[in-house]
């Protein structure tokens, strides 16, 4: 019984290979740029849509009002990378329907590696926004002594992403497959909508929580600004 | 192991790449096309915005046009009505002062008609009445009339008195002519002496005489010399109830003049009937 897609190797060479998790990652890739391209190449910006540009615009405005709604101001710079989490984790749940399909989300290397690129965007993002020193210095706050516990949450919260992904998408497609072998009809199905959902509810988790460290990581310049325009604050 | 580190670092790599197809053909796109209709829209209701702002305020003046045309052709109205009113009183007052005048133009005609037609019965009234009445004189003069006639005149003769007997008396003694005594019918000689006799004792003189015959005295004898007449006929009394008639009949008709200007103002269907004395009630 295999855990993940990495298990299943299809060409290697090396440190190289080519397991399900990379070709499932690839597939989905290519429907999704592929969808993108076919539905966007005739947008119309009139009263007059298509269904499926409806529902690229419902999928692209909510994730624009979400990002926006944690609380970075400029969502259409942020979207393409929340947004694409979200979507990714989303379609690879969605396509557990498929029979044969192991989606990449439930191995740890993808997650993972998703997981680090939040680890690797937050400080960029927070960077870009206040500056290296200006982003340095969150860590020391409150107070320096604060310093290896900033360190340690960022870590941490990394290597929880990682690891909740993981867990429910795996312990879903685990589910499902002891119960094929235990129960083969109907209760299958259910799992495998339960299954949906939960994939869903994930993908939002995930995403919402990299907008929510990103807002965090970006949000001690906004304040100043904010509090700049408004003036000074009167003393009692 | 459950993390292969060339696996982490492929699927990291074909994360970034979905990312940047993501951006390339999905959000972009998309976000581009809500912009411009957003902002297609954002400029179609701020027109929409603008023209309504216009058509409100072209309302405004529309309405403050209407209502600037309703108070004048208010007031046009009410000038009209009074043009009317006040030229409709006119026209009735000119048309009542001419049916007035039309009415007292033609009252005035039936009265003229009424008393020329009255006047024209009493004329003829008269003129036959007198008629009949010279007729049945001539008709009933006989000798015994003619004695009665002359007895009267002498009577007369001989009730002369004053000046008037003095100057009659003067003119027939100074007559170079015999005085002429006319009568209707020849005078039989007795009478004609009785009467030279009366002559001769009135005035105390030889009085002569000239006796003729008259047809146009009626029953009547007539003594005239020097200018002086003295005379009884029948005929001096229809003449004088004839002035007397006339100068009736003329009073008549001034005294129907003021009453029929009194009628004018409201005249009678019937008032055409002739208002003076039937031709048989004229009186002598």
């Amino acid at each position: 019984m295999r855990l993940s897609a990495d298990q299943m190797i299809f060409w290697k060479h090396g440190i190289f290979k080519l397991n399900g998790t990379i070709v499932f990652t690839w597939v989905l890739m290519l429907v999704m740029a592929v969808g993108s391209k076919l539905i966007t190449r005739k947008l119309s910006t009139g009263a007059d849509r298509t269904r499926w540009q409806n529902l690229l615009e419902i999928i692209v405005t909510a994730i624009d009002k979400q990002i926006e709604d944690v609380g970075l101001s400029h969502p259409e710079k942020y979207i393409g990378f929340i947004g694409t989490l979200f979507l990714f984790v989303a379609a690879s749940s969605l396509c557990t329907i498929i029979p044969g399909y192991e989606p990449p989300t439930g191995s740890l290397s993808t997650t993972a590696a998703l997981a680090l690129c939040v680890f690797v965007a937050v400080p960029l993002f927070g960077i870009e926004e206040q500056g290296l020193s200006g982003y340095l210095k969150t860590y020391l706050k409150p107070t320096v002594i604060m310093l290896p516990f900033n360190i340690i949450s960022e870590v941490s919260r990394t290597l929880a992403l990682a690891v909740r992904l993981f867990g429910n998408m795996m312990s879903g497609a685990m589910i499902v497959a002891i119960l094929v072998t235990i129960t083969p009809f109907l209760f299958p199905i259910v799992m495998t909508l339960l299954g949906l959902l939960t994939g869903m509810v994930q993908a939002y988790i995930f995403s919402i929580l990299a907008a929510v460290y990103i807002a965090a990581a970006t949000s001690t310049r906004k304040r100043k600004t904010e509090q700049a325009e408004a003036g000074p604050v009167p003393t009692p | 192991m459950l993390i292969d580190w060339f696996t982490v670092c492929a699927q990291a790599l074909d994360f970034l790449i979905l990312v940047w197809l993501m951006k390339r053909y999905l959000y972009k796109p998309v976000l581009d096309a809500i912009n411009v209709r957003e902002t297609r829209i954002a400029a179609e209701i701020a027109d929409a915005d603008a023209k309504k702002a216009e058509a409100l305020k072209e309302r405004a003046t529309f309405q403050s046009k209407n209502d600037d045309f309703d108070k004048q052709r208010a007031a046009l109205l009410s000038k009209a009505n009074d043009d009317v009113k006040s030229a409709r009183q006119r026209l009735l007052d000119e048309a009542r002062q001419a049916a007035d005048a039309l009415s007292a133009k033609r009252q005035e005609t039936l009265r003229d008609d009424a008393r020329n037609l009255n006047q024209a019965i009493s004329r003829r009234t008269q003129q036959e009445v007198f008629g009949i009445a010279r007729k049945a004189l001539t008709d009933l003069a006989a000798s015994d009339l003619e004695e009665r006639m002359c007895a009267e005149f002498i009577r007369r003769l001989q009730a002369m008195e004053g000046e008037a007997k003095q100057a009659f008396g003067a003119a027939l003694v100074a007559a170079p002519a015999p005085a002429v005594l006319r009568s209707a019918f020849d005078l039989p000689k007795e009478q004609h002496t009785q009467i030279q006799n009366a002559l001769n004792q009135t005035f105390a003189a030889e009085i002569p005489v000239q006796f003729l015959t008259d047809t146009h005295l009626i029953s009547g004898i007539e003594l005239t010399a020097n200018g002086q007449k003295l005379a009884w006929s029948i005929a001096d009394y229809l003449v004088s109830l004839e002035h007397g008639v006339d100068e009736l009949l003329k009073q008549k008709g001034r005294t129907d003049v003021q009453p029929a200007q009194e009628r004018a103002v409201a005249p009678k269907p019937d008032s055409s009937e002739p208002s003076t004395t039937a031709p048989g009630k004229a009186s002598p």
